[in-house]
This record gives structure tokens, sequence and C-alpha cells, in this order.
């Protein structure tokens, strides 16, 4: 079984490195690299592997109703890809990035690292409610360390409002996971999709109330968006790209579509709530982008803006608005971590991240420009970048399930989004100062991390043609639309 | 049932608390009172009236006990409290030796 290893390797990584790390991070690097790329190898096979059938791990020999499962389906498999992928290549940005902002000990940061990608991994491969809670706390904790790792004063106070709206959050998951447990007598989380059907029907709205606002508050939607654009524009650039591109889908997005669809049966209640935050955070999160001219800040509330179409593509609840959900979680993370990359080189290089201070940026950061070109262009729609056939398919599925409302904000988020990527490209990346040639460039790590994920940003709007559709996002929306199908296949019966 | 509402009430307390106070200290603290009042709701989920504790004794059949499984989540729970306590109190220590202060009102350099 290749499940628990997701689970031991990066955990192993984290522990390995804190007992072999001397003075130089050297040994740090080469462990967590090759840590994730075996993870990301693993990952891949078993996604192709997987199709439409479901794998059930069930820890130390117990079975179901006593142990602790490992769930894996096309849709768990689909997030270990995305979270990995983007791993990798943060990793390779660390390596200069972390020994420029930390002369010393930057083997923790490696450790902690691993620690987040063990988090990650082990929320989106569990089946069991409470193990999920635990491994959401490891991959909380480690970011919130993550965050003050640079050291300067913003940083740690950026941690903080993060640790403190983060543990409000989970104390609120904790007690619906607790009134849930009281209600079925049951922590797997089939189990309990099962029994709830049964039982008095207001408790799924009791627990999807404190749900909503514990993984809401960790998604970013839109009444709790307030600690993102700190939280991500404070981290070093790496754990921006990983926190703004992986963590926030895969303790956000991914655990609520899992509860609110496969768990509570996808209740019209539920996709109603998640198609109105959606689309209220599409608007705020751009509105609110296009006054910025701290580019890191700008790029957090994006953030909050495109995680809106992702949740409204899965309150639409039509096959087509949660293909194109799919279809968007996988291209964010792409030009999303993209963008926080090109905005650490040019941080790191140039020590401003104004972008009324930048400029000229072609002729001294070649790659990093014409990358950025690359996922500005994704992020705002244009053709042929993945960004516009996601975006496409979520607004044509708005008007197929009969709310041309939400299609139209969704397409005037999508124009705000293009000039307030036209800003940046204009202001900053081709600005009028003229900056004089700096010494050091970006170096190879950082420059492969940002060429790989550019090519990704073309490449995998190939996504989309009907036979590649078929064998990588098709078995993904099958799992999420077939709401009792995760009992019959999780249970056996 | 006014055991579970005063739970509630409790965590009320600490919602209110994190929310309104302007000191790091007291918002740590109030994060605290918002963990147990949960914590406690769990355990009181697993309460049987005149119940006997969930251990295997050799010899003796107990049909009537209290539900162990809460019991074991709580400690969990509470191991999880505990390191996200110490690292507030030592993200407050560091944001005191860069600020000078423990007052939430002054300590706002990101904004907007």
């Amino acid at each position: 079984m290749i499940l628990p290893f997701l689970i031991i390797i990066p955990l192993l990584a984290a522990f390995l490195i804190t007992l072999i790390s001397g003075e130089k991070d050297n040994w740090a690097i080469v462990l967590s690299i090759l840590a994730v790329i075996s993870l990301l190898a693993l990952a891949l096979f078993s996604f192709f592997t997987t199709g439409n059938d479901t794998f059930i791990y069930e820890m130390s020999g117990w079975k179901i109703p006593l142990t602790i499962c490992l769930v894996q389906d096309a849709f768990s498999m689909y997030m270990l890809v995305i979270v990995n992928l983007i791993a990798l290549t943060s990793l390779m940005f660390s390596v200069t990035y972390i020994r420029h902002i930390a002369a010393e000990g930057a083997w923790k940061y490696y450790a902690l690292f691993m620690l987040l990608v063990t988090g990650m991994n082990g929320v989106i491969a569990t089946g069991d409610i409470f193990n999920l809670f635990v491994f959401m706390e490891i991959a909380l904790f480690s970011t919130y360390a993550l965050v003050a790792f640079g050291g300067k004063a913003e940083e740690y106070e950026a941690a903080f409002k993060y640790a403190v709206m983060g543990s409000i959050s989970s104390t609120l998951i904790l007690l619906g996971i607790g009134v849930l447990y009281s209600a079925t007598s049951t922590l797997t989380m089939a189990n309990i999709a099962a029994i709830l059907p049964t039982i008095n029907p207001q408790v799924v709205f009791w627990v999807g109330a404190l749900f909503l606002a514990g993984f809401g508050l960790k998604a970013a939607i839109m009444p709790f968006h307030a600690w993102l654009p700190d939280a991500h524009s404070s981290a070093p650039a790496p754990i921006s790209a990983m926190l703004s591109g992986v963590l926030i889908k895969a303790l956000g997005v991914y655990v609520m579509v899992r509860i609110f669809f496969n768990i509570f049966g996808g209740l019209a209640v539920f996709n109603t709530i998640f198609m109105v935050l959606g689309t209220v955070s599409i608007m705020i999160g751009v509105l609110l982008a296009l006054g910025q001219w701290d580019f890191k800040r700008l790029l957090a509330y994006h953030s909050i803006s495109q995680i809106g179409y992702i949740i409204l593509g899965f309150g639409l609840a039509n096959p087509l608005g949660i293909l194109g959900a799919v279809f968007h979680l996988l291209n964010h993370a792409l030009f999303k971590s993209l963008l926080f990359y090109n905005a650490g080189s040019v941080e790191m290089i140039l020590g401003t991240r104004n972008l009324k201070k930048m400029g000229n940026m072609t002729k001294i950061l070649p790659v990093t420009s014409f990358t950025s070109m690359v996922a500005s262009l994704s992020i705002a729609g244009m053709p042929p970048f993945n960004g516009f056939f996601s975006k496409l398919i979520i607004i044509v599925a708005a008007i197929q399930a009969g709310h041309p409302v939400f299609a139209f904000w969704a397409v005037l988020g999508s124009l705000f989004t293009l000039a307030s990527f036209m800003k940046v490209q204009r202001y900053g990346f081709r600005g009028e100062n003229k900056i004089e040639k700096p010494d050091v460039g970006a170096s190879r790590g950082m420059k492969s991390a940002m060429i790989i994920l550019a090519v990704l940003c073309l490449v995998s709007s190939a996504l989309i043609i009907p036979g590649i559709r078929e064998v990588t996002l098709d078995p993904v929306v099958t799992v999420i639309m077939n709401k009792t199908g995760y009992i019959h296949e999780v249970l056996g019966r | 049932m006014i055991v579970y509402i005063l739970c509630f009430a409790l965590l009320l307390v600490g919602i209110y608390g994190a929310l309104t106070k302007k000191d790091l200290i007291k918002i740590i603290l109030s994060l605290g009172i918002m963990g147990y009042s949960v914590n406690l709701m769990i355990i009181l989920f697993a309460y049987k009236k005149d119940a006997g504790y969930a251990i295997l004794v050799k010899d003796a059949v107990s049909t009537n006990m209290v539900d162990p499984l809460p019991q074991a989540l709580i400690l969990t729970s509470i191991v999880i409290e505990l390191g996200i306590t110490a690292m507030l109190v030592a993200l407050a220590i560091r944001l005191f030796e860069k600020y000078k202060t423990f007052d939430i009102t002054k300590i706002r350099r990101l904004s907007g």
C-alpha cells in the first residue's frame, strides 16, 4: 500500500533532518528534496493507477469502525499530486532564498517544511475525522513557525494574528467533531455519512455551521479572510507559495468538499451558501487587491478572490461546475505559487516589494519578468493559459445551472483581475524606474522552479482535451458528485 | 442539559475575550478558556450516570461504563493545545522584544 508512505516519508525526513544537521544546511536540503521527489513520484503513480477505484488502508490491523483508515480515491490523489508538486518547486526555490534571509540555522526551516508537508498529506489521505483534526494541527503548527521564520517584527505580528485566528477556528472544528461524535458514535467519515440520514436532521445544520466557520477560516472565504493578507505577505516567499498555493486548499477547500459533499450529501442550503460566499469573495478580494502597491499583499488578496471561484464552482454542484472548480484548484496552485516566487525573487535581489520602486525588470531579471508575464496572463484568464479554461468552465456552468447573476459577477471579477495584473506589469515589471543591474541574479534553483511552473501553466491547459480529461479530471468529479458512493466504497457494502 | 449550556457559555466567554481584549496575554488566556470549554463538553458527551470506568479488570465483568473514546480524544487535544499555547507565548515574548508592549492597538505595522 502506498498511502501510509505519503505520511511516513516526510515525517521521518523531518526527524532525520533535526538529528543529522549541524551548522550547514546541505544535508537538510538533500534529505528534504529526496523526500519530496519520492512523494511526488508516489503520488503521481497512485493517481494514474487509482482511476475510479477506492483503496482503503486500515492502520495496525484493526477493522474499520475501530481503526483509523486512510482513503485513496481519485480526489485525494489529485490533491496529493498538487501538494507535492508545489512542495518540490518551493524547496528548489528555498535553497538560496532561505540562506539569504537566515544565515544560521537554515536546517530548522527544512524540518518545519517537512512537518508542513506531513500535515497536509495526512489531512488529504485520512478517512477519520479526528485524525484529520490532528494532522491539520500539525500543518498549522509548522506554518505558524514558518511565517515567523524571518524574525522581523512584522512577521511575528502576522504569525501571532494567524495563530490566534487558527486556534479559534480549530476550537470550533473540535466542537463540531465532538457534536458529530455524540450524535453518531463513530469517527470514521464513511460511517458518519452512513448514520447521518437516520438521525435528527438538525444535527447536520449545527455541525455544518461550526465546520463552515472553522474550515471557512482556514480557506479564507470572505467573512473569515482577515488574517490571510498579513500571514501570506509576511511569510518567506516559498512559504507564501505553499500557503496560498496549497495550504488553504488542502485544509480549507478539500476538507470542506469532503465533509459537505461526501459526508453531508451535498445539501442544497450549503450549496447556496457556497455560491453566495464564493461570489462575495471573488468581488471583495479583487477590489481590495486593486488598490495595493505591495506586490505580495496584492497577490494575497487575489488568493481570496481565486478561492472564491473555486467555492463558487463547487457550490453550483453540477458536473460542469465541479469540473471547473477541480481544474481551478490545480491552476491556482500553479500560477499563484509562481507569482509568489516572482515576488520573492524581486524582493531578494532588489530588496523591495513596492511596485512603485520596481522597474526595468525585463533587462535585469529576464527569467523572473518573463515567468511573471506567463503567470499574470494565466491568473487574468487569457487563452491559451490554464486560468482561462477553468474560469470559462465555471462561468458556463453558472449559466447552465440557472444562476446568470453569479456568472456576471465572476466575469466582472475576472476583468478586475486583468486590470490589477496589468498594473503589476505596467508599473512593476515594465516600470519607468531605471534600476542598475545588481551584482547577484536569481540562482539556478530559483530560475528552474519558476520555469517549471511557467511551463506547467501552459501545459496544464491540455487537461481540458477530452481524451486527457477522462483519465485525470473526470474521476475526481465522479468522486465528488457520487454522494453515496463514498460510503459504499469505503465500507465495502 | 444545563451543563451543556454552561459549557457553551464558557466557550462564548472565551470567544468574547479573544475578540475584544487588547492585551496579548489575555488573548492567549481566552484561547485557553475556549479550549477548556470544548474539552469539557466532549468529556460530558461521554458521561453516563452511575457508570464505571472503562478499564478491563480480570474476572470482573463491567457492563455499564462511560465511553472511553472521548477521553482519548481529549488527551490528544490537550497536548495540541499545550503546543499551541507555548507557541503563542513564545511569539508574544518576541513581539514584546520588538515593540516593547503587549497592547495590540500599538502593534500595528501591518495594515491595509
